[in-house]
C-alpha cells in the first residue's frame, strides 16, 4: 500500500486491474486504491510478471502492507507476504524504508456512494466505506473510461452507459460521473429537502425509500431519530472532536445545525480538514525561514513581447512560464533547496520535480509536480502546466504526480497580491513563492523611474538549510531573471 | 313531482326544487331548451315545471342549439334572468361559439357595458354505455374560457343552491350535472337554500393523501378513500365545486396538510383541468411535495360501447387506490 | 319606388327648405359622414394609424341611413363587422367610433373591440360581430326579453349575404317565426361573401324567398335607394312593433371597396364594380335633390367642408386620447360587482 500522503495512514484497495501472470512494465496502472482525500491509480515502478495479488478488493490496510507481488523478468515468485527490498517489490513505495519518502498531497476526494445507510448508526470514519451499497449492473464497459473512472462509477451507482463522456474522444471523465451521480444522487422530494434544510441534516446523508430510492420527508425524519451527519460533519478524527460520543438525536441536530454549512459539499469539507492537518502539522514541525526579494521584470517582460510577436496565439508565453523556469533552474543550482527531509537528515533530490499549486474549483489545493523542470523550456513549462490544471480539475492526476514534488512553487500573482509568504509541504524543505507584476517606483541609473516587479519569496526550512543558502537562491532566480533569453 | 321536502330527496328533485324556487321569486327567470316543457326534461329535472308556470316562462325549443343560447345571450343582455338548458355537453359544441364568442366575450369588446346574466345547464359525463359522441365531459375545456363561470354540484346541497347563486351572478355560469347523480338519494335540510359558487369543500378530512376531484367522480373517490382507509392511508376528499375560478386556498391547505395529491378527473387526460390543478399545486406548493402529483383520468380514447371498455376507460376506485398508495409509498 | 315630388316653385327654395327637402338633407349628410368616415379610415389605416381588419361600407351607406330612419332610439341594433356606418348612423359619437379605431380608452367600447366590435349601451347598439352570423342568436334573445316584457321595440338585426350559408341564420329565422318575436331582419346583400359570389354559394340566390319560407314576410329592396330603402324599413318595422312578427328585408346593396382592407379583390370583375358605381346612393339622392331645387351650387361641397372638419378634429382628439394601461389588462373579464 503507497503512501501517498503525508498524513495517509491506511487505504482501501479497491480495483485489481491486472491478474496472477500478466506482464506489466513500470508505469502500467495496476490497481486503484482509495484514501481518505481520493481515490488514485496505482502504478507499478518494476517491469516483470505479476505473481500473486494478496490484498483482496475492498480491504482497508496500512500503508508499507504488501499488496502483491511481481516476479521481476528473470526472477522467481518471492515466498507470499515476503517484503524484499529490491527483490519483488510491494506496489508503491513504502513508507518507513528508504527510498521514496511519502509527500504531502491535498488530493481531491471521491464522494460516498448514493444512498449509504450513515443515518442508521453513528457517525462513521469519512475513510472506512462499511456496508457499501451493491454497484448497479453495468451494462457493457465502454471502452472508453479509465479504472479510476469506472471505480468511481461503481462508487457512485452510475451506470457508466448511460453517461456522456466530455472528455478526449468521447472519454468519460471523473467529473462526467461525479455529475451524472449528483444530478441523480439528490432524488430527494421537495418537502424531504425542506425538512433537512430545517433539521440540520444533509439529505446525501439520508436512506431514501422512496421510488429509485427518492429521499421522503419520513426518511429524512428518521434519519433525525437516528442520529445522521449534519452536512459537512468532521469526522472522528478531527483534533477536538475525539471522544465525542453519538448524542441525543435533539442534541446532534442541535449540533448538526451548527455544523452544517448549506450548500457545501463532503468532499470540500473532507479536504479542506486534509489540507488543515497538513498545514498544522507543517508550521508545527518545520522551523521557517523567509527571505524575499523585488526584482525587476523589464528585461523579462520585453523579451516575452518580443518572442510572442511571432508566435501564434495559443503558444504564446506568460510571465509565470518564466518564473517557473527561472526556479527550476535555480533548484538545480541550489540543490540543498531540493529534497525532502527525513526524521533528521536532509535528502537531496534525485532530480528538480516542480511542484506547482494549483487551486480546485470549489475550494481547496493541490499541487502536482511538474517532472524534470529544469529540462524543459518556458513553452514545454507551460504545456505541462496547463496539462496538469486540467487533469487536476477533472481528477486524473497520477499517483507518481502527486507525490515526487521535491520543491514547491506558488504563484498567486494572478489573484492581485503582492507577495506571497507560504507554509512548506513537508517533507519538501523550501516553498517559493510569487506576487504580482505590478508597476511600481524603481532607481534606475540614480533617477526614479516606474519598472514592472515581482516579489519573489522563500520560505525554507531551517534546519536543512540557513539564510545564506535562501538568500543565494533567490540572487540566482534574479539574475536569471535578467538574462530571460537564458531560459 | 313536488319540490323536495324534509326527508330523502334526490338530486335531480333537489334541481328542480332549486329550479322552482328561483321561477317563484323572480319573474325575469325562464327555463328555456331542448325537451324541458312537454317532456318534462331530458333527465325529468323540469317534470311538471310546465304546467306550473306555462310555457312562456318552460319554453321547448326546437333543435337549435346556437340559436337558443344564443337567445339566452340576448335575453340576459335585454334584462332577462334565463336558464339555457343544453341537453347534454355534448351538443353544446353546436352553441360553442355563442357560448365563447358572445357569452364569454360580451362584457370585454364592449368594455365592460354588455354584462350576460346567463345560466347554462348542461348534463356531462360517460358510464351508461352511450359511446363516443354521447360520453364527453368537456367542463375543462370550458373552463380554459375567461369569462365564463364553471360549476359542478357534486351534492344535493349544491344541486339545491348552486342556481340561485348562479342565477344572481352578473356574468355567465355554466352548470354542469354529472348524469350518474341525478338518482343520488339523500337527505336535505327543509331551509337547504343558496350556496356560494366560489369555493371548494372538504367532503372528508384525512392526513396521508389528498384525492382532488369534481362532479360525477366525487363519489368515487370518496370510496375509494373508503377502502384506503381500510389499509391504514387516509386520505383527505376535496370536491372542487368551482372549476372556474379554482378554489386555490382550499387546494394548497389541503396539500399542505398531506404532501401527497392524486386528481382525479373523467376528462381526457392530456390538456385536462387535472393538468390546470397539478400546474397551480407546483407552482404554490411544492415544497410541501413529497411524491410527484398523480392524476387519474379518462383513457385517451373515444368513449366506446361494451360496457368492460367503458369501465376501463373511465377514472374508477382501483385506479385511484392505486395512485394513492403510489404517492404514499 | 316612392312617387317623385313636384318640383317646389323657385321662390320656396330661397325660404327655408320644406320638411320634405330638408330631410333629404338629413339622409344625404348621413350618408356623406359614413362616406368621408370611411375614406378617411382608408388613409388612416394605410398610415398605419389603425390597426387589425377594417371593412368599409362604402357603397352600401343607403341601407344602413334608409333603415335607422324607420327605429326609435328604444329600439335595438345587432350588427355585423362592417358596422361603422350603422354605428354612426345610429348616433354613436364620431369621436368615440374614431377613438375606437385607435384603441384608445375614449372609444365606445373603451379601445377594447376595435372595428369590429363597436357597442353602445346607451343607443342600444349590441355591436359589432365578427362571426358570420353570430349576431342573429343575439337579436333573437334582445327581442325574446321585449316579447316577454310587453315592450313593443324592434330589434334590427344586420347580416350579409354570407350570413344566410350559416346554421344559425336558418335556427333564428325559424326560432322568430315560430315564436313571433320582434326582429327586423335586414339582409345587406352586396352579392359577395368575402370573395366568394352568392351564385356560387346559394342554390337558390333570392334571399326574401328563402325568408318567407321561414314563415315570415319578407321582400328584396333597393338597396342603393336610400328613399326606397326608408321606405320599406317603415313599413316593415312598423309591423313588427305592432306584433307583427318577424320581417325580413333583402337589401341589395353593393360595396365599392374589398372585403377589408386586406383584401386584393381579385374576384371580382372591375367592369361590374364600376357598374354598380354609377348606382352610387350619394350620387344618385343628390341627383334627385338638385332635379328637385334641394340642393344648390356649393351646398354639398359646404356639407362635406363640415364633415372635413369634423372628422380632422376626431382624428386630432383620437390621436391624442389616453391608452389604457397595461396593469388594467384584466379589466372586462367578469363584472366589477357581484351580489
Amino acid at each position: 500500500m503507497p503512501v501517498l500522503g503525508a498524513d495517509m495512514d491506511e487505504g482501501t484497495l479497491v480495483e485489481w486491474l491486472v491478474k496472477p501472470g500478466d506482464q506489466i512494465h513500470k508505469g502500467d496502472v495496476i490497481a486503484v486504491v482509495d484514501t481518505a482525500k481520493s481515490a488514485i491509480e496505482v502504478e507499478s515502478f518494476h517491469t516483470g510478471t505479476v505473481a500473486e495479488l494478496i490484498t483482496p478488493v475492498g480491504e482497508t490496510v496500512p500503508v508499507g502492507t504488501v499488496l502483491a507481488t511481481i516476479t521481476e523478468a528473470g526472477e522467481e515468485a518471492g515466498e507470499p507476504g515476503a517484503v524484499k527490498p529490491g527483490g519483488p517489490a510491494a506496489v508503491g513505495p513504502p513508507a518507513a524504508e528508504g527510498g521514496r519518502p511519502a509527500v504531502a498531497v491535498a488530493g481531491e476526494l471521491a464522494a460516498p456512494a448514493a444512498g449509504e445507510a450513515a443515518a442508521v448508526e453513528a457517525p462513521a470514519p469519512a475513510r472506512a466505506r462499511p456496508g457499501r451499497r451493491p454497484a448497479p449492473q453495468v451494462t457493457g464497459l465502454p471502452a472508453h473510461s479509465t479504472p479510476l473512472v469506472r471505480h468511481e462509477a461503481e462508487q457512485l451507482g452510475v451506470d457508466l452507459a448511460t453517461v456522456r463522456g466530455s472528455g478526449r474522444g468521447g472519454t468519460i471523465t471523473r467529473a462526467d460521473v461525479e455529475h451524472a451521480a449528483a444530478s441523480r444522487r439528490r432524488r430527494v422530494t421537495p418537502l424531504a429537502r425542506r425538512l433537512a434544510d430545517e433539521l440540520g441534516v444533509d439529505p446525501g446523508a439520508v436512506t431514501g425509500t422512496g421510488p429509485d430510492g427518492a429521499v421522503r420527508a419520513a426518511d429524512v425524519r428518521r434519519a433525525v431519530a437516528a442520529g445522521a451527519p449534519a452536512a459537512g460533519r468532521a469526522t472522528a478524527r478531527q483534533p477536538g472532536d475525539a471522544g465525542r460520543p453519538p448524542a441525543a438525536a435533539g442534541a446532534q441536530a442541535g449540533q448538526a445545525a451548527q455544523a452544517a454549512q448549506p450548500g457545501r459539499s463532503r468532499r470540500a469539507e473532507s479536504m479542506r480538514q486534509a489540507i488543515a492537518r497538513l498545514m498544522a502539522r507543517s508550521k508545527r514541525e518545520i522551523p521557517h525561514y523567509y527571505v524575499s526579494n523585488t526584482e525587476d521584470m523589464s528585461a523579462a517582460l520585453a523579451w516575452l513581447r518580443g518572442r510572442n510577436r511571432s508566435v501564434e496565439v495559443s503558444r504564446r508565453l506568460v510571465p509565470a512560464a518564466l518564473l517557473l523556469r527561472a526556479t527550476a533552474l535555480a533548484a538545480r543550482q541550489v540543490p540543498e533547496l531540493n529534497g525532502y527531509w527525513t526524521e533528521d537528515h536532509f535528502v537531496p533530490g534525485t532530480a528538480v520535480h516542480l511542484g506547482v499549486a494549483i487551486s480546485l474549483r470549489g475550494g481547496g489545493l493541490i499541487t502536482p509536480a511538474i517532472h524534470h523542470a529544469d529540462g524543459l523550456d518556458p513553452g514545454e513549462l507551460m504545456a505541462k502546466l496547463r496539462d496538469l490544471v486540467n487533469r487536476a480539475r477533472a481528477g486524473r492526476l497520477r499517483s507518481s504526480e502527486l507525490t515526487d514534488a521535491t520543491i514547491t512553487v506558488t504563484n498567486l500573482g494572478d489573484q492581485g497580491v503582492e507577495s506571497v509568504t507560504g507554509v512548506i509541504y513537508p517533507p519538501q524543505v523550501a516553498l517559493v513563492g510569487f506576487g504580482k507584476i505590478a508597476e511600481r517606483p524603481w532607481a534606475v541609473g540614480g533617477l526614479l523611474g516606474v519598472r514592472p516587479v515581482v516579489v519573489t519569496t522563500l520560505a525554507a526550512d531551517h534546519r536543512a538549510t540557513d539564510g545564506y543558502t535562501g538568500g543565494r537562491f533567490l540572487t540566482v532566480v534574479a539574475d536569471l531573471l535578467q538574462r530571460p533569453e537564458e531560459l | 313531482m313536488t319540490s323536495a321536502g324534509p326527508g330523502k330527496t334526490s338530486y335531480r328533485e333537489a334541481l328542480r326544487a332549486a329550479l322552482r324556487e328561483a321561477l317563484l321569486a323572480d319573474d325575469r327567470v325562464f327555463l328555456m331548451g331542448e325537451d324541458v316543457g312537454r317532456y318534462g326534461g331530458c333527465f325529468a329535472v323540469s317534470l311538471g315545471l310546465l304546467e306550473e308556470f306555462g310555457p312562456e316562462r318552460i319554453r321547448d325549443t326546437p333543435l337549435s342549439e346556437s340559436a337558443f343560447v344564443g337567445a339566452g345571450i340576448g335575453a340576459a343582455l335585454g334584462g332577462m334572468r334565463p336558464i339555457v338548458e343544453i341537453m347534454t355537453v355534448n351538443f353544446s359544441l353546436l352553441a360553442l361559439d355563442q357560448i365563447m364568442n358572445n357569452a364569454a366575450t360580451l362584457l370585454h369588446m364592449s368594455g365592460g357595458q354588455f354584462a350576460v346574466p346567463l345560466v347554462i345547464r348542461m348534463t356531462t359525463g360517460a358510464g351508461r354505455q352511450v359511446a363516443a359522441q354521447h360520453s364527453h365531459s368537456l367542463e375543462g375545456w370550458y373552463a380554459h374560457i375567461p369569462g365564463l363561470r364553471i360549476v359542478a354540484p357534486a351534492t344535493l346541497e349544491d344541486a339545491r343552491g348552486m342556481l340561485w347563486t348562479a342565477l344572481e351572478d352578473p356574468d355567465p355560469v355554466l352548470i354542469f350535472e354529472h348524469g350518474s347523480l341525478y338518482n343520488m338519494a339523500g337527505v336535505l335540510p327543509p331551509d337547504a337554500g343558496a350556496v356560494d359558487i366560489d369555493s371548494a369543500a372538504i367532503r372528508r378530512p384525512g392526513t396521508d393523501v389528498s384525492l382532488i376531484t369534481y362532479g360525477g367522480t366525487l363519489g368515487t373517490a370518496l370510496d375509494a378513500a373508503e377502502e384506503l382507509a381500510g389499509g391504514g392511508i387516509e386520505a383527505e376528499v376535496v370536491d372542487l365545486r368551482t372549476l372556474r375560478p379554482l378554489d386555490d386556498e382550499t387546494i394548497m391547505a389541503s396539500v399542505r396538510r398531506t404532501h401527497r395529491v392524486v386528481i382525479v378527473d373523467e376528462g381526457w387526460r392530456s390538456g385536462s383541468l387535472a393538468a390546470e390543478v397539478s400546474a397551480r399545486i407546483m407552482e404554490q406548493a411544492f415544497y410541501d411535495l413529497d411524491a410527484p402529483v398523480e392524476r387519474v383520468c379518462s383513457a385517451e380514447v373515444p368513449m366506446p360501447y361494451p360496457r368492460h371498455l367503458e369501465e376501463a376507460a373511465l377514472p374508477r376506485v382501483p385506479a385511484i387506490v392505486a395512485a394513492a398508495r403510489r404517492a404514499v409509498g | 319606388m316612392s312617387p317623385r315630388r313636384k318640383t317646389p316653385a323657385a321662390t320656396e327654395t330661397a325660404a327655408a327648405p320644406s320638411p320634405e327637402a330638408a330631410h333629404h338633407a338629413g339622409l344625404l349628410r348621413q350618408m356623406l359622414l359614413i362616406r368621408r368616415f370611411e375614406e378617411r379610415c382608408v388613409e388612416l389605416y394605410s398610415a398605419g394609424e389603425i390597426h387589425g381588419f377594417v371593412h368599409l361600407y362604402i357603397g352600401e351607406e343607403a341601407v344602413a341611413v334608409g333603415v335607422n330612419q324607420a327605429l326609435t332610439p328604444d329600439d335595438a341594433i345587432v350588427s355585423t363587422y362592417r358596422e361603422h356606418g350603422h354605428a354612426l348612423v345610429r348616433g354613436i359619437p364620431v369621436t368615440a367610433v374614431m377613438a375606437e379605431m385607435y384603441g384608445k380608452t375614449t372609444g365606445c367600447s373603451g379601445g377594447r373591440g376595435g372595428s369590429m366590435h363597436l357597442f353602445d349601451a346607451k343607443t342600444r347598439f349590441y355591436g359589432g360581430n365578427a362571426i358570420v352570423g353570430g349576431g342573429l342568436p343575439l337579436a333573437v334573445g334582445v327581442a325574446l326579453a321585449d316579447k316577454m316584457r310587453g315592450r313593443s321595440r324592434v330589434t334590427a338585426c344586420f347580416f350579409g349575404d354570407g350570413a344566410v350559408a350559416e346554421g344559425e341564420f336558418h335556427e333564428c329565422l325559424n326560432l322568430t317565426a315560430l315564436w313571433q318575436l320582434p326582429v327586423l331582419f335586414c339582409c345587406e346583400n352586396n352579392l359577395y361573401a368575402m370573395g366568394t359570389a352568392l351564385a356560387r354559394a346559394q342554390a337558390q340566390t333570392d334571399l326574401a324567398v328563402r325568408a318567407a319560407s321561414y314563415g315570415m314576410p319578407a321582400w328584396a329592396v333597393d338597396g342603393m335607394d336610400v328613399l326606397a330603402v326608408e321606405q320599406a324599413a317603415r313599413h316593415a318595422a312598423d309591423a313588427v312593433r305592432g306584433g307583427g312578427g318577424p320581417h325580413f328585408l333583402e337589401l341589395r346593396t353593393y360595396r365599392f371597396r374589398a372585403h377589408s382592407m386586406y383584401d386584393p379583390d381579385r374576384y371580382r370583375d372591375k367592369t361590374e364594380i364600376e357598374e354598380w358605381k354609377r348606382h352610387d346612393p350619394i350620387d344618385a339622392l343628390a341627383a334627385r335633390m338638385r332635379e328637385a331645387g334641394e340642393l344648390t351650387g356649393d351646398a354639398l361641397a359646404a356639407i362635406d367642408a363640415d364633415l372635413a372638419a369634423e372628422l380632422a378634429v376626431a382624428i386630432d382628439k383620437a390621436r391624442g386620447d389616453p391608452l389604457e394601461p397595461v396593469t388594467d389588462l384584466t379589466r372586462f373579464v367578469y363584472s366589477p360587482r357581484r351580489p
